[in-house]
């Protein structure tokens, strides 16, 4: 234990909003104690499995029994494997209970999944902060696009984005670098689909937190296409706690970074109307602490944020700190996906690549812009690649033998794929909960989660297949099919809400800094505090809201109104 | 979200899905593995009917990737209670057939006869998956075979391409039919 127990700022969780929490006030000068409640993860030292080749897994790669065994929501998907195992809570120790399925992916380590992350970087449009307010849905979001403009441009600079500048009003243009290339198919289906759709409707480079060009002042070198990050990267060349913020924070010297502390509640002085600090239990002694700060900031993901509040001043208000609104735990959203196609290209066997690409393109939304008014409000946007076939294609007509092994050694024909990510509109009725009857290893009540799709998200699926199918069949892609997979909250892995910005005390739970309405020097930055969506991957927001809240929170320190 | 992944279930559109490798037969009975186990005779099959699939010929062969062993372990620990009875029932059957059609055990026929008996499971096992319903042991053994044989390091490395770190990308580089193809995307 330190000997002293007191903070300017106390960070809870170190993802990619924490991370970004701790930097931006360690280097305006605060002392920070940085909680996780996971074990620590050394940059490069601890990736044990960065080098591996797949032979090196017994499994090569696959989950076993066993895995599938201690992960019961995990096994559901592709995200339990052999190359990732030990990166994932542990469900035995950390249940949560499913009133209606809900697949919950949780990184509980130093990095949280800013290790695991899918690294796809957009920006929210105009639109999507103004969408609220002009459909009469929830509720308005406290800020604009201009506001976060200026800290778009600082995160990014700072994260490093590979992109391309494509003057799209449905998706802000930032401080790129050079972009991942498309490959020549990829290329050739962007031309025609520009050309079909007038260029209303347009395929581009994907936006991701993969440098392009080496960053030496963090320390990063730039991507090397080994297309491995999930791993942890040696080289620092995609956007991590462990290869760009922590390091930032670490070397101000004011950071203290506490792993194993999970936080129970938020320390809440009703004479001040302020938090005093947070309880913590570590989880190697099960020992019991208070540190108290200045201010605190929940950075805890999205879900654990809230459940923080709502264990917190529940001598006040019942339901937890920032319940007053009645807002607290409702409002979740995902981003729901699982709806594509595919086929094949042809004309192009003479082309490959080289390098294994850790992104691929994007098509941004181009639904219910403008003057357009489909049977459900918002939009989608595709994520997807071209590759030749491998040797995992289908031969059936070569049997077994040395022509089939002849055949699979040289690559099969080019294939394109894409998938739709649809924004999720925010139910009050969608919520999470304490259940008090549930406990977990340290006692603690766990979260219920009470999610659904509706109607809206139900007909925007329809246009996310027949929109898939009409794009890839315009590109000039043969054989083109798309199927609905079918999907589950939870598994877009993006959860978002149950502690809404906005501009008004009675029905949102933070203000237009992120401060908790209740408790105004307590910050939630990570994707609790989303009041919409978008259609977009939130990573990016969650940063440039963060930086935004830290430099607001130390203004208003220095200005004595924390 | 890995995008990579998602790719994967788009081109699914081979055959059977892979078995072992998604959660859909796992419903039912995921009780700890490595209650049956393989014998060494059962490992020898294995790679006699995997070298018959992917014969060393002037690049490496399952044998030399230890194909029968990968699969041993897979089925061990990656498979159902219930994929593993239809997988182990499935190498007697083998035997039984072989010893049916030409009175010796699969180990005795000569290539020409493997590799017949082999392509006829082959046939069989595609016409069952087709069917639908559980999966065909051949089926198993094959799915196997070029998981284990193309995933191994003389597979990846000698038969296809592998460059650890390849430090750049390139989109549009010249292709002529024969070069190998990548082991990874």
């Amino acid at each position: 234990m330190s000997k002293s127990n007191h903070y300017d700022a106390i960070v809870v969780g170190s993802g990619i909003s924490g991370g970004w929490a701790a930097k931006e006030l360690c280097e305006k000068g605060l002392k920070v104690l940085l909680l996780e409640r996971g074990r620590n993860i050394e940059h490069v030292k601890d990736y044990v499995n960065a080098t591996k080749e797949v032979w090196d897994y017994p499994h090569r790669g696959r989950p076993t029994q066993e895995m599938k065994d201690k992960h019961p929501v995990l096994q559901r998907d592709f995200v339990l494997n052999e190359e990732t195992q030990g990166m994932w809570a542990n469900e035995q120790e950390n249940p949560y209970v499913e009133k209606k399925r809900f697949d919950w992916y949780r990184g509980y380590h130093v990095g949280g999944r800013s290790l695991l992350w899918g690294r796809q970087s957009y920006r929210l449009s105009p639109q999507d902060f103004e969408a609220n307010l002009r459909e009469g849905i929830a509720v308005d979001w406290p800020i604009r696009y201009e506001d976060m403009a200026p800290w778009y441009d600082y995160v990014e600079r700072y994260a490093g984005i590979a992109g391309t500048r494509e003057g799209l009003a449905q998706l802000p243009d930032g401080e790129f670098q050079p972009p991942i290339p498309l490959n020549c198919v990829e290329e050739s289906v962007a031309a025609r689909i520009k050309k079909a759709y007038n260029g209303s409707r347009v395929l581009i480079h994907s936006r991701t937190a993969n440098i392009t060009q080496p960053m030496p002042g963090q320390g990063r070198v730039n991507c090397q296409f080994r297309n491995k990050c999930w791993l942890g990267c040696p080289f620092g060349a995609y956007f991590s706690t462990q290869s760009s913020t922590l390091p930032a924070a670490m070397k101000t010297g004011n950071l203290t970074l506490r792993p194993h502390s999970i936080v129970t509640q938020v320390l809440y002085d009703k004479d001040k109307k302020r938090a005093r600090g947070v309880e913590v239990i570590d989880t190697e002694t099960n020992q019991t602490y208070e540190f108290t700060a200045k201010i605190v900031f929940l950075n805890a993901s999205a879900f654990n944020s809230t459940w923080i509040l709502m264990n917190s001043a529940r001598d006040i208000w019942q339901d937890g700190l920032g319940s007053s609104s009645g807002e607290l735990g409702h409002n979740v959203m995902d981003h729901h996906f699982r709806v594509g196609a595919g086929g094949l290209v042809e004309g192009f066997d003479d082309k490959y690549y080289y390098g294994r690409r850790p992104a691929g393109f994007y098509i941004p939304r181009f639904r219910n812009l403008g003057d357009e008014k489909r049977n459900y409000l918002r939009g989608f946007g595709y994520q997807g690649a071209a590759n030749r076939e491998g040797w995992d294609r289908n031969i059936a007509e070569l049997g077994v033998g040395a022509g089939l092994k002849q055949a699979l050694s040289q690559p099969g024909p080019w294939t394109i794929g894409m998938v739709a990510f649809g924004e999720m509109l925010p139910y009050h009725e969608n919520r999470i909960y304490l259940d008090h009857k549930v406990k977990d290893k340290w006692g603690l009540p766990v979260l219920a989660m009470d999610v659904e799709i509706r109607d809206n998200e139900k007909a925007m699926r329809k246009d996310m297949l027949q929109d898939a199918l009409e794009l890839l069949e315009a590109g000039g892609v043969k054989h083109v099919n798309g199927s609905d997979w079918g999907y589950a909250p939870g598994m877009g892995i993006h959860e978002m809400g149950t502690a809404r910005m906005g501009r008004d005390p009675k029905t949102s739970v933070l203000n237009a800094f992120n401060q908790v309405w209740d408790a105004p020097n307590v910050f939630v930055t990570d994707g609790a505090c989303m009041t919409s969506a978008s259609c977009v991957n939130p990573s990016l927001t969650y940063m440039a809201l963060t930086a935004r809240a830290a430099d607001h929170a130390v203004k208003e320190l220095q200005k004595g109104n924390l | 979200m890995e995008r990579r992944e998602l790719l994967k279930m788009i081109a699914a559109a081979t055959g059977a899905a892979m078995i072992g490798g998604t959660a859909l037969l796992s419903g039912c009975a995921t009780q700890t593995a490595n209650t049956r186990q393989f014998s060494a005779a059962d490992i020898a099959l294995l790679d006699e009917v995997a070298e018959t699939m992917l014969p060393r010929t002037d690049t490496p062969g399952a044998k030399d990737a230890k194909v029968g062993e990968f699969i041993a372990t897979f089925v061990s620990d990656c498979y159902t209670e219930q994929e593993q009875a239809i997988f182990h029932a499935g190498l007697q059957t083998l035997e039984s057939l072989s010893r049916a059609s030409h009175q010796r055990s699969f180990a005795e026929l000569n290539q020409a006869e493997r590799e017949a008996f082999v392509n006829k499971l082959d046939a069989e096992a595609r016409a069952a998956a087709a069917q639908g319903g559980a999966p065909h042991y051949f089926t198993m053994i094959k799915q196997l075979t070029l998981f284990g044989f193309f995933t191994s390091e003389p597979g990846a490395t000698q038969v296809l391409r592998h460059i650890a770190i390849p430090g750049r990308y390139e989109g549009c580089a010249p292709y002529t039919p024969g070069e190998r193809g990548w082991a990874f995307r």
